[in-house]
């Protein structure tokens, strides 16, 4: 049975990397003795695949990984037996059935939210003009980048890639493209903007929080991942 | 949220920030204003050795028991960050609650090996507490060591308040209560060390003075203060299994070197190899029950998680209950994915059978460590493994389809000959034809492959070898090169490797560990220097120590190949660590006879330490 996990990774847990995230989660499966389906072979592995990683540094309300089990409890009893074995700043969210076709979280990610706060030392002296600017930025009918690939320099338009681009009281919003191709990380766009402006992006000037992940559905619409699955009564 | 010490600025430019933020699953979470003591406990290298260390992780479970008592963790900062602390007057701070060390009652820092001796001075410096114990005022915590480099602890004995000799199971707790009894009272720092001098097991170094004779070695070892007691007996375990374990080990974010559940299965050894420091100060052998066994071996993979278990001991071979715990381990792990790690096993059919079940035949190797090229120089070291057994071993091993090989060995032991060196590459070619010989042609999985490392011996305090003479860095590479050289002559060069260790760090070893006071000096001189993470060889420079050495005007080789006399007071003898020292000089005397000496199971040889009252000096006697 394909079972797919939402949780969120806050305060000090931004310090940890992907790899080991994945380890901390393998650990949690047997601490809460989920019945999780191993691979063949002589050193079986959990069936566990994560949606997208995520960068050091960044918090994130909307995480996701993907389990395979032989049996399940209820998905309220699950995540209760789950959040009893976390540590404090990371949290399960929800823990549905998936149908057993069903795509694999990391097939599926096209697009995650984020929304950007500003440090103390970079928070612009005027805040209205800073928004304004960023709005007429994304107004732009193009926005060209040159991207540092592997093959070399890849000169490419970032507009369509940003899905939704605002402002949210103090903060900034932003809907990117995400995934296997075209992965956007919010940290390039705002480099994009402040270069725009003739500035250099200063190296800390965000806390960055990943707000969502999601998929397409069948008719094309973007949907959180966790509502391609349903929750187990 | 966690409060942490370091900015998102600072923790995001340094490798690993997940070393410096704690929050690890099972970390102990108390409000430390409701505590008596705070006690930061120390591995000093970085956050993945420390966090592999079973002691801290019993210790740090055992304080946390105690309600007034908040025991957290500090490891050495890496260099990276070491160096923004440095610059920013950052004070080094305590994983659980983040607060500044300096700030704590107690700094416990356990003493692993010695090349870590500058990581202390890093960890007191960069903590802002003043490096030697004498400059301490009642605001600064009470720093206390502990561990195998306790057992001569004198090269450390300016840098700390207190050592605590032997295994920390026992009388941890005395020493708790006097430090609240105090505190409460409102006496002093001093009146503190003077109770705990009192403590058996407690050694106050500033309560002893040290004279020396015209010829450099110790004329006498004196107490100064009427607390202290002339000697200080070792602190053991009598019965294993009424000692406290851990319920709910620490399980890091990152991973660590030892990233599994370590069961002890028993402390202590009955072999009496005579350069093994571990067997001898360790005696007697106690062993765990096998109820005790399987509940800890239970309740650990459900408290961490863990992909793997590993038994932990010197050596496995001789518990004697091993057949009965590893079936057990297999019923349990085999269908939930959980390997099971044999570490220190005998090569014999029992074991070959049981790693079978447990390893990938193909993707392991098997593990021998002769010690000794020679049967002559294993019988001085008392190793008493056989060539005949070594051999034997390895044939039912290539049987069962293993086709990798380790051997370990030591270079520049007592009486060694330039037969014994050569014998290193015999045994190995020998090992190679039985692979050979054992396995036909179509069942071979290409080459056999053979890996010989040697490690230079360093004489240890508490063993037989303590008054031997050290090779110097020259004679130990001459003697790599003789080992070399003859691996090249032989007939399945092809199949064999040979590896050795470096020979400047041995050296360094050799004086810290035999060390007097007067070597602290050195080791202050050479992290003023700038050493620091020596037992990292990327970042040992030896030429930091050398200079330290000769602006403190100490001579290396006063410690290392100097001839010792029987009669010669070490600096260490003011310790009873259960094996008396006319012992170790019949063990010694007997080395050099080419005598061995049977195991304790197989006749007493009145080591000593059945005066402890327990382990194998009283087994099938009750």
């Amino acid at each position: 049975m394909k079972i797919r996990i939402k949780f969120l990774k806050q305060g000090s847990t931004k310090f940890i990397g992907h790899l080991d995230m994945m380890r901390y989660f393998q650990k949690a499966m047997r601490r809460a003795q989920v019945d999780i389906r191993y691979s063949e072979g002589f050193s079986p592995h959990q069936i566990m695949s994560f949606a997208a990683p995520l960068g050091v540094g960044i918090t994130s309300n909307g995480e996701y990984f993907d389990i395979e089990v032989l049996s399940t409890d209820s998905s309220k009893a699950m995540v209760d037996r789950l959040n009893n074995v976390m540590v404090e700043e990371i949290r399960v969210l929800s823990y549905r059935k998936l149908e057993d076709s069903g795509k694999s979280a990391m097939s599926l990610v096209c697009a995650a939210d984020y929304t950007l706060k500003f440090r103390e030392n970079n928070r612009p002296v005027d805040l209205d003009g800073f928004f304004r600017e960023l709005e007429d930025f994304y107004g732009q009918e193009q926005i060209r980048i040159t991207k540092q690939t592997k093959k070399g320099q890849k000169e490419m338009d970032l507009k369509p890639l940003i899905y939704r681009l605002e402002r949210r009281g103090e903060e900034i919003f932003m809907q990117v493209s995400t995934g296997s191709t075209d992965n956007i990380k919010p940290e390039l766009v705002m480099e994009t903007f402040y270069q725009s402006r003739q500035q250099n992006f200063p190296e800390f000037a965000f806390r960055i929080q990943r707000e969502e992940v999601y998929g397409r559905d069948s008719r094309g619409l973007l949907i959180p991942l966790e509502e391609f699955g349903e929750d187990i009564e | 949220m966690r409060k942490l010490a370091l900015s998102d600025e600072i923790l995001l430019s340094v490798q690993q920030p997940a070393r410096y933020i704690g929050g690890e699953v099972n970390m102990v979470v108390k409000d430390p204003s409701w505590v008596d003591i705070r006690f930061c406990m120390s591995f000093p290298d970085v956050y993945e050795i420390g966090m592999s260390h079973l002691g801290i992780q019993i210790l740090y479970d055992m304080f946390n028991r105690r309600e007034d008592t908040y025991c957290e963790r500090v490891y050495s900062p890496w260099t990276d960050l070491d160096k923004i602390l440095r610059e920013q007057n950052i004070p080094l701070f305590a994983l659980e609650s983040q607060d500044p060390v300096k700030d704590f009652d107690f700094l416990g820092i356990t003493l692993q090996y010695e090349m870590c001796y500058t990581n202390i001075l890093q960890i007191l410096d960069l903590s802002q507490i003043p490096l030697h114990s004498r400059d301490r005022t009642e605001e600064h915590p009470i720093v206390i060591g502990g561990g195998p480099c306790a057992y001569n602890p004198e090269p450390l004995a300016e840098f700390f308040d207190l050592f605590y000799i032997g295994e920390g199971e026992t009388v941890y707790n005395q020493l708790l209560d006097a430090y609240v009894d105090n505190k409460k009272q409102g006496r002093s720092r001093r009146d503190f060390l003077e109770l705990a001098a009192e403590i058996p097991g407690i050694y106050v170094p500033c309560f002893y003075d040290v004279t020396y004779k015209n010829d450099g070695t110790i004329a006498g070892f004196k107490p100064n203060n009427p607390h202290a007691g002339e000697k200080v007996t070792k602190e053991l375990v009598v019965d294993m299994d009424q000692a406290p374990y851990i319920e709910k080990p620490l399980v890091p974010f990152l991973k660590v070197t030892q990233d599994r559940v370590v069961l002890e299965i028993q402390r202590g050894c009955i072999r009496g190899c005579r350069f093994c420091q571990a067997g001898n100060v360790y005696r007697p052998l106690r062993e765990h029950g096998l109820d005790y066994l399987k509940h800890y071996a239970r309740q650990l993979l459900e408290t961490t998680g863990h992909e793997e278990i590993s038994l932990s001991s010197l050596s496995s071979s001789d518990y004697t209950q091993l057949p009965q715990l590893v079936n057990f381990l297999i019923d349990q792990c085999s269908s939930r994915g959980i390997n099971i790690s044999l570490p220190s096993l005998r090569i014999d059919a029992f074991s070959l059978d049981v790693m079978s079940k447990v390893q990938d035949v193909k993707k392991s190797s098997l593990t021998f460590a002769p010690e000794a090229g020679s049967q002559r120089l294993r019988d001085v070291i008392n190793k008493g493994l056989t060539e005949e057994v070594i051999l034997q071993g390895a044939m039912e091993a290539f049987k069962g389809g293993w086709n990798r090989v380790k051997l370990y060995f030591m270079l520049g032991l007592p009486t060694e000959q330039r037969e014994d060196m050569e014998g290193i590459a015999l045994l190995s070619e020998k090992i190679a034809e039985v692979y050979y010989d054992t396995v036909p042609k179509e069942q071979r999985h290409g080459k056999v492959q053979i890996v010989a490392s040697s490690s230079f011996f360093v004489p240890k305090p508490f063993t037989p070898f303590q008054w031997a003479k050290m090779c110097t860095k020259e004679e130990f590479l001459e003697r790599a090169y003789i080992v070399k050289n003859k691996f090249r002559e032989m007939k399945n060069f092809k199949s064999l490797k040979y590896n050795w260790h470096e020979a400047d760090v041995t050296v360094l070893e050799g004086v810290l560990a035999r060390g007097d006071r007067r070597v602290g000096t050195v080791v202050e001189a050479a992290y003023k220097n700038g050493a620091l993470f020596d037992s990292w060889s990327e970042y040992f420079d030896n030429s930091l120590w050398e200079k330290a050495f000769e602006d403190c005007g100490v001579d290396p080789d006063f410690y290392t190949v100097r001839e010792r006399s029987l009669e010669e007071i070490f600096p260490w003898d003011f310790i009873d660590a259960g094996v008396s020292k006319e012992f170790l000089k019949r063990e010694w005397q007997k080395a050099l006879a080419e005598q061995v000496t049977p195991n304790c199971r197989q006749r007493c040889s009145g080591c000593g330490a059945r005066g402890f009252g327990g382990g194998v000096c009283y087994e099938d006697q009750d």
